[in-house]
C-alpha cells in the first residue's frame, strides 16, 4: 500500500437529502485523527462555494487522492473531476462513494444508514489508492452526420443541421420521406392543413445539398464511437434510377397490377410501379418486387417499354453504401397499435370499423375518397362512435398513455360533425387535453353538440340492419348503455416501431420498459442517450404530437451542431491493457472482445490489444486466468480493495 | 444472530442506474445489500466473486442489462454464463449456490430492482450466514 498517500473525503450534506439520513459528525468523529485521511463536510459541494473549499483544501494540505461522498456518480463525478484537474490532481484519481441514491435514500434506519455509508466511504478510500492517473485522448470529429429516418423529426433535424453547413445523412426506409404526418390531414388544435406545412421541408430537404437524401434504405450495421461511427446503408433496389426518372408517372399509368396502398392504409389500390403519394419526395417511383409481374412471372414489362428515359432496371441491386459519422440521430417514429388483437371490437370483422389512421385517409382531400367520409355501401353515417384509448392504459395491451389520441379523437369529432352533421359519442376513461390550445378546442367541440361518454365499451356487435351496436358502462351515470351508430372509430395507441429493437442493439441504445428508446435523463438530457454522440428525437423516444417532435428534433440537431463545432473529442482513457510477459497465448479473450480489439500473433503467440478499437468494457479482463490484461480504472486490485472495505 | 451481508457487481449502464432510480423513486430495500459499480457485468471475474465470500459476504449477485441491450453487445451474456461456472464450483466447494445469482435490471427498472434484492435477500436470510470454516 502507498503509504505517502493524502487522501481527503468530502461528505456532502446534500441539504437534508443525506444529512437527514446519515450522521455524517459522528461519522467524521469516529474516523478522525487516522493517518493519511482527512474528512470534510459541507451542505452542498456541488455549489460554486462547495467546489472552491475542496480546491482549498487540496491545496492546503496538499492532498493527493480525493473521495466524494455525495449523490450518484452519474450525476456529479464529472463536476468533481475537473474540481480536482482544477486544483491540480489527476481527475482519475478521485472516487464518488454514492451515499444518496444508493443509501440515504434506500434506507429506513438512520443508524443503518450510517453505518452503510460508512463502509460504502471505506470502500472508495481502499480503492481510491490504487487507483492511477490517466489521461484523455482528443480525436477529430468527423462533421457528417446520420439520421435515421425522415419523418417531421428526421426531416427538422436534416434541415438544422444542414442550415449550418454540415454534411447530412437522411435514411429514409420507405420510397418517400415524410413519415405518418404525411398521412395526415389536419393537425390539432389549429385544424391547419398537414401536408401544408410539412411540404415545403420536405421539398427544402430535396433542394439542401448538404442533405444526402438515401430513401427507401436501411441502416444495417454500426461500429466506432461518437466523433467517428461507421456505418453501413443498405440501398435496396428501387428498380427505377433515381438519376434517369423525371417522375411523369407514364409507368404507373399503364402497369396492370393494382395492390392495396400502404400510404392509404389499404382503403385505396396503388400499382405495382409506385409513388406513393402526390407530394413524395423524391418524385421517383418505386417497383414492388413481390407484386410486379416481370419479377413474379417474369412477363410483362411495360413500364421498361413505355418509359422515355430508360430510367427502368429489372437488373438493380441492393447497394451497399458505408460511410463514417460524427454523430447519429435516431428519429424511427412510431409504428399504430394493430386493433386486431382486441377481438371484441370487432375490427376487420365487421364492416366500417376503421383506425385512426385511415380516418387520416378518408378526411383526407388526396385520400381514398377524395376526403368524403362515407361507408362502405357509400351512404354518409348518421351516427358515429369514437373510442379513446384503444390499446393504451390497458394491462393488456399497452400500459401507457399514447398521450396524443385524445386531441386528435376531439379533431375527428369536429371535422367529422362538420362534413357529415352526424351524431357523434366519444367514449373516453379521462380527457386528457394538457396541450396549449387543448382546452379551448374542447370546449368548441362541445359548442358542436358532440356528446361524451365516459366508460371505455366492453364489445361491439354487428346488429341485423348492418348497424354496430357499442355496449358500454356509463361510469358517470352508472349505467350500462347500448348505442347502436352507422361507423366506429378506434382512437389505435402509438407503439414503438418495429425496427426498434434491432436498432437498439446495433447502436447499442437501451430501451425503457415500454419499448420506445430510453433518453439519458427524462428532464435534463432528453434527446441524448447512454451512447455518446447517437441522440434521439420524436416519437421513437416515446409518443408525442408535433410540436414536441419538432422541438425534439431541434434539440438533437443544436446537440449535434455543437458537437461537431468543438471538432475534437476527448475519448475515455478507461480501456484495456496487455502484459505480454504473462500471456499464455490462449486465445480466449480473442473470442470474447465484442469490438475486434484482441488478435492473435502467431509469431509470438500472444493475444494482440489495439487500445484505439477497445471500449473498455473489461470482458477479457475477467476471462484471462493468467492475469495478463487488466482495464485502466478498474483493476483487479482496485476492485478487491473496494470488496474489502464494503464488506 | 448476524446480519447477513449481501454484495451485488453491477453494471454501470443498466443496473446501477436501475439502483440510483430506486434511491430517486425513494423505495427503501435492506441496507445490508451494497453495491460495487462496474462497467459491464462482464468484468466481474470469478476471483471477485470467491474474494467477496471470503471477506464475509454471505451472498454475491452480479446484475447486468438485459439481453440484448447490452452496451458492450455481449457482455450480459457472457456473465450469465460465468455466474453459471462459479455456482458449480461453489458448489463443490460447499457453498450453497443460490448464494451466487445473476440478474438482469434495465436503467429503468427501479421497482424490479428493489423487488429483485429483497427477493434475495429473503432467499439467503432464511438460508443464515454463511460459514466458510478457513475465511480471511
Amino acid at each position: 500500500m502507498k503509504n505517502k498517500e493524502k487522501i481527503g473525503v468530502f461528505i456532502c450534506h446534500c441539504g437534508t437529502n443525506i444529512a437527514g439520513k446519515i450522521d455524517i459528525k459522528n461519522l467524521i468523529q469516529k474516523n478522525s485523527g487516522k493517518e493519511n485521511l482527512f474528512f470534510f463536510d459541507y451542505p452542498y459541494f456541488c455549489s460554486e462555494p462547495g467546489q472552491t473549499f475542496i480546491k482549498e483544501k487540496i491545496n492546503q494540505l496538499n492532498l493527493t487522492r480525493i473521495v466524494i461522498a455525495a449523490c450518484s456518480p452519474s450525476l456529479h463525478e464529472k463536476t468533481f473531476q475537473k474540481v480536482a484537474q482544477e486544483a491540480g490532481i489527476n481527475p482519475y484519481l478521485i472516487s464518488c462513494a454514492n451515499i444518496r441514491e444508493q443509501c440515504s435514500w434506500v434506507t429506513l434506519d438512520k443508524e443503518k444508514a450510517t453505518e452503510k455509508a460508512e463502509k460504502i466511504i471505506f470502500s472508495h478510500i481502499n480503492r481510491v489508492i490504487y487507483q492511477e492517473p490517466l489521461f484523455v485522448k482528443e480525436v477529430e470529429i468527423i462533421p457528417r452526420v446520420l439520421i435515421i429516418g425522415g419523418g417531421i423529426a428526421g426531416i427538422e433535424a436534416a434541415l438544422q443541421i444542414a442550415r449550418s453547413g454540415k454534411e447530412v445523412y437522411l435514411v429514409e426506409k420507405e420510397p418517400s420521406i415524410g413519415g405518418h404526418m404525411a398521412k395526415l390531414d389536419k393537425t390539432f388544435p389549429t385544424l391547419d392543413c398537414a401536408s401544408c406545412i410539412l411540404t415545403p421541408k420536405m421539398v427544402e430537404v430535396r433542394e439542401n445539398k448538404n442533405v444526402k437524401l438515401f430513401t427507401y434504405s436501411e441502416v444495417e450495421e454500426v461500429s466506432g464511437f461518437v466523433g467517428n461511427f461507421k456505418v453501413k446503408i443498405r440501398k435496396k433496389a428501387r428498380s427505377v434510377n433515381l438519376l434517369k426518372c423525371t417522375g411523369c408517372g407514364i409507368c404507373i399509368e399503364k402497369c396492370p397490377v393494382k395492390v392495396d396502398s400502404e400510404f392509404d392504409m389499404g382503403l385505396s389500390k396503388r400499382k405495382a410501379i409506385y409513388i406513393p403519394f402526390p407530394q413524395a419526395v423524391p418524385q421517383v417511383p418505386v417497383i414492388d418486387r413481390e407484386n410486379c409481374l416481370w419479377f413474379t412471372n417474369n412477363k410483362c414489362g411495360v413500364c421498361k417499354k413505355i418509359c422515355p428515359f430508360s430510367a427502368i432496371d429489372y437488373n438493380m441491386e441492393d447497394e451497399i453504401v458505408v460511410e463514417k459519422f460524427g454523430a447519429i440521430i435516431v428519429a424511427t417514429g412510431f409504428s399504430l397499435f394493430n386493433p386486431e388483437t382486441i377481438y371484441q371490437y370487432g375490427y376487420k370483422r365487421f364492416p366500417n370499423i376503421f383506425t385512426s389512421l385511415e380516418i387520416e385517409r378518408l378526411l383526407s382531400p388526396t385520400g381514398p375518397t377524395s376526403g368524403e367520409i362515407i361507408l362502405k355501401d357509400g351512404k354518409i353515417p348518421q351516427e358515429v362512435a369514437i373510442i379513446h384509448c384503444v390499446g393504451s392504459r390497458d394491462e393488456n395491451y399497452q400500459p401507457y398513455c399514447s398521450s396524443i389520441c385524445c386531441l386528435y379523437s376531439l379533431k375527428f369529432a369536429y371535422l367529422i360533425k362538420e362534413k357529415t352533421k352526424a351524431k357523434i359519442y366519444n367514449f373516453y376513461i379521462d380527457l386528457r387535453l394538457t396541450r396549449k390550445g387543448g382546452e379551448d378546442f374542447y370546449n368548441r367541440v362541445l359548442e358542436e353538440g358532440i356528446e361524451f361518454i365516459r366508460g371505455k365499451p366492453s364489445q361491439i356487435k354487428m346488429q341485423k340492419d348492418g348497424k354496430l351496436l357499442i355496449e358500454c358502462e356509463d361510469t358517470l351515470l352508472g349505467k350500462i348503455r347500448k348505442i347502436s351508430v352507422d361507423m366506429v372509430i378506434l382512437s389505435t395507441a402509438i407503439c414503438p416501431e418495429k425496427s426498434t429493437p434491432f436498432l437498439a442493439r446495433i447502436l447499442g441504445l437501451s430501451l425503457s420498459q415500454d419499448g420506445f428508446f430510453q433518453e439519458k435523463h427524462p428532464k435534463l438530457a432528453p434527446v441524448s442517450t447512454m451512447v455518446e454522440g447517437i441522440y434521439i428525437a420524436g416519437c421513437c423516444q416515446g409518443p408525442k404530437d408535433i410540436p414536441e417532435s419538432v422541438a425534439q428534433a431541434g434539440l438533437a440537431a443544436a446537440e449535434v451542431i455543437s458537437l461537431i463545432d468543438r471538432k475534437k473529442i476527448e475519448i475515455s482513457p478507461i480501456v484495456a491493457e496487455i502484459n505480454e510477459d504473462y500471456c499464455s497465448g490462449c486465445g480466449i479473450c480473442i473470442e470474447l472482445c465484442p469490438y475486434n480489439a484482441l488478435e492473435y500473433n502467431s509469431q509470438k503467440i500472444k493475444a494482440k490489444l489495439t487500445p484505439e478499437k477497445c471500449f473498455g468494457c473489461g470482458i477479457c479482463v475477467s476471462a484471462c486466468f493468467a492475469g495478463a490484461l487488466s482495464l485502466k480504472n478498474y483493476r483487479e486490485q482496485e476492485i478487491l480493495a473496494q470488496i474489502e472495505g464494503i464488506l | 444472530m448476524k446480519d447477513i451481508k449481501i454484495l451485488g457487481f453491477l453494471c454501470q449502464w443498466c443496473a446501477y442506474q436501475g439502483a440510483d432510480l430506486a434511491g430517486t423513486s425513494r423505495l427503501t430495500y435492506p441496507p445490508e445489500v451494497r453495491v460495487i459499480k462496474v462497467p459491464c457485468s462482464g468484468r466481474v471475474s470469478s476471483h471477485m466473486i470467491f474474494k467477496a465470500f471470503q471477506k464475509g459476504a454471505d451472498a454475491v449477485f452480479v446484475a447486468g442489462c438485459h439481453p440484448g441491450d447490452c452496451h458492450f453487445k455481449s457482455g450480459n451474456i457472457i456473465a450469465e454464463k460465468r455466474i453459471k461456472v462459479v455456482k458449480s464450483i461453489l458448489d463443490t466447494i460447499g457453498v450453497e449456490p443460490i448464494r451466487l445469482d445473476f440478474f438482469f435490471i434495465s436503467a429503468s427498472e427501479g421497482v424490479r430492482f428493489k423487488k429483485v434484492v429483497e427477493e434475495f435477500y429473503a432467499q439467503i436470510e432464511k438460508l443464515g450466514s454463511l460459514n466458510l470454516k478457513n475465511g480471511k
